[in-house]
């Protein structure tokens, strides 16, 4: 049996769930911090 | 810890860490998987599939470490009330249950050339599982309804009664001897040739900064929702 397509597959969903969850944090995190900022400014 | 408790002064110590700690997460962890890749021999038993370990060992682990985050985030928000914790808890849900469930698909993709199956019901395996049950539980309980206060109060509880599961976890091995296999690394020293191990540290600091990374994101979104509702709810009071 070929091993490389388990390692590849193993490797591939971890990068891209790592990736995947880190990005949406930050893009939350930008945006509510965005719409504190704008809620501060105004009257 | 009360020095935290401010999220003001909790806000000026996580806005500088935040990028620190993520860009040293994401260099650490590339130059560990990279060398587990390209560096380090393949293992005279398990051939190449031994490299599956530099992402299934660090996932684990963070699933395990989450819960036991969450599971000290509800003793702080219980004991001191402490207000952050809760913010805290909710923040390390979502991270904690991804590498769960990424520890759990990586170790079927590695138990199916290693040992000839998908899926076992095992005790780590099984013990695994519902540890991601727990997340889930926790996301659906934390995220409350009307009652913010009440829903944090009984997401503490359970994430205190939950850590009942990690020492099964971790003993899980030993207690149940069926496929998975006992410790390799323990306070007595490794059976993993240093020629393979030494990566493994490196993409467990790597995973780990990641890890808080994205818990101290997910802080200061929660800390900025609850500043424009609280302002919300002023606004149409006034």
């Amino acid at each position: 049996m070929n091993p490389w397509p388990f390692v590849i597959a193993a490797y591939g969903i971890v990068i891209v769930g790592t990736l995947a969850l880190l990005l949406a944090s930050w893009l939350g995190m930008r945006s509510a911090e965005a719409a504190a900022d704008a809620s501060r400014s105004e009257p | 810890m009360h020095g935290f408790a401010n999220p003001a002064r909790f806000l000026r110590i996580a806005r500088p860490l935040t990028p620190w700690l993520t860009l040293s997460g994401l260099v650490v962890t590339t130059a560990a998987l990279l060398a587990g890749l390209f560096v380090t021999p393949p293992d005279y038993l398990q051939g190449e599939t031994v490299r599956i370990m530099y992402v299934h060992v660090p996932t684990a682990w963070l699933g395990m470490a989450g819960w036991a985050g969450i599971a000290a985030a509800g003793a702080a928000q219980l004991i001191w009330r402490h207000p952050l914790a809760i913010v805290a808890g909710r923040a390390m849900a979502a991270p904690g249950a991804l590498f769960t469930a990424l520890a759990l698909a990586t170790g079927s993709i590695w138990g199916r050339p290693t040992w000839g199956t998908w899926w076992q019901w095992d005790g780590r395996l099984t013990s695994m599982l519902l540890l991601l049950f727990l997340y889930l539980g926790y996301i659906a309980l934390a995220q409350g309804g009307e009652d913010r206060d009440r829903a944090g109060r009984i997401a503490a509880v359970f994430g205190l009664a939950g850590a009942i599961n990690l020492p099964v976890i971790h003993y899980s091995v030993l207690w149940w001897r069926t496929l998975h296999q006992g410790p390799s690394i323990t306070l007595r020293g490794s059976t993993i040739d240093p020629a393979i191990l030494w990566p493994l540290p490196l993409a467990l600091l790597g995973f780990s900064l990641i890890f808080a990374g994205i818990v101290l994101m997910r802080m200061r979104a929660d800390i900025a929702r609850t500043r424009v509702e609280a302002r919300l709810r002023r606004l149409a009071q006034s």
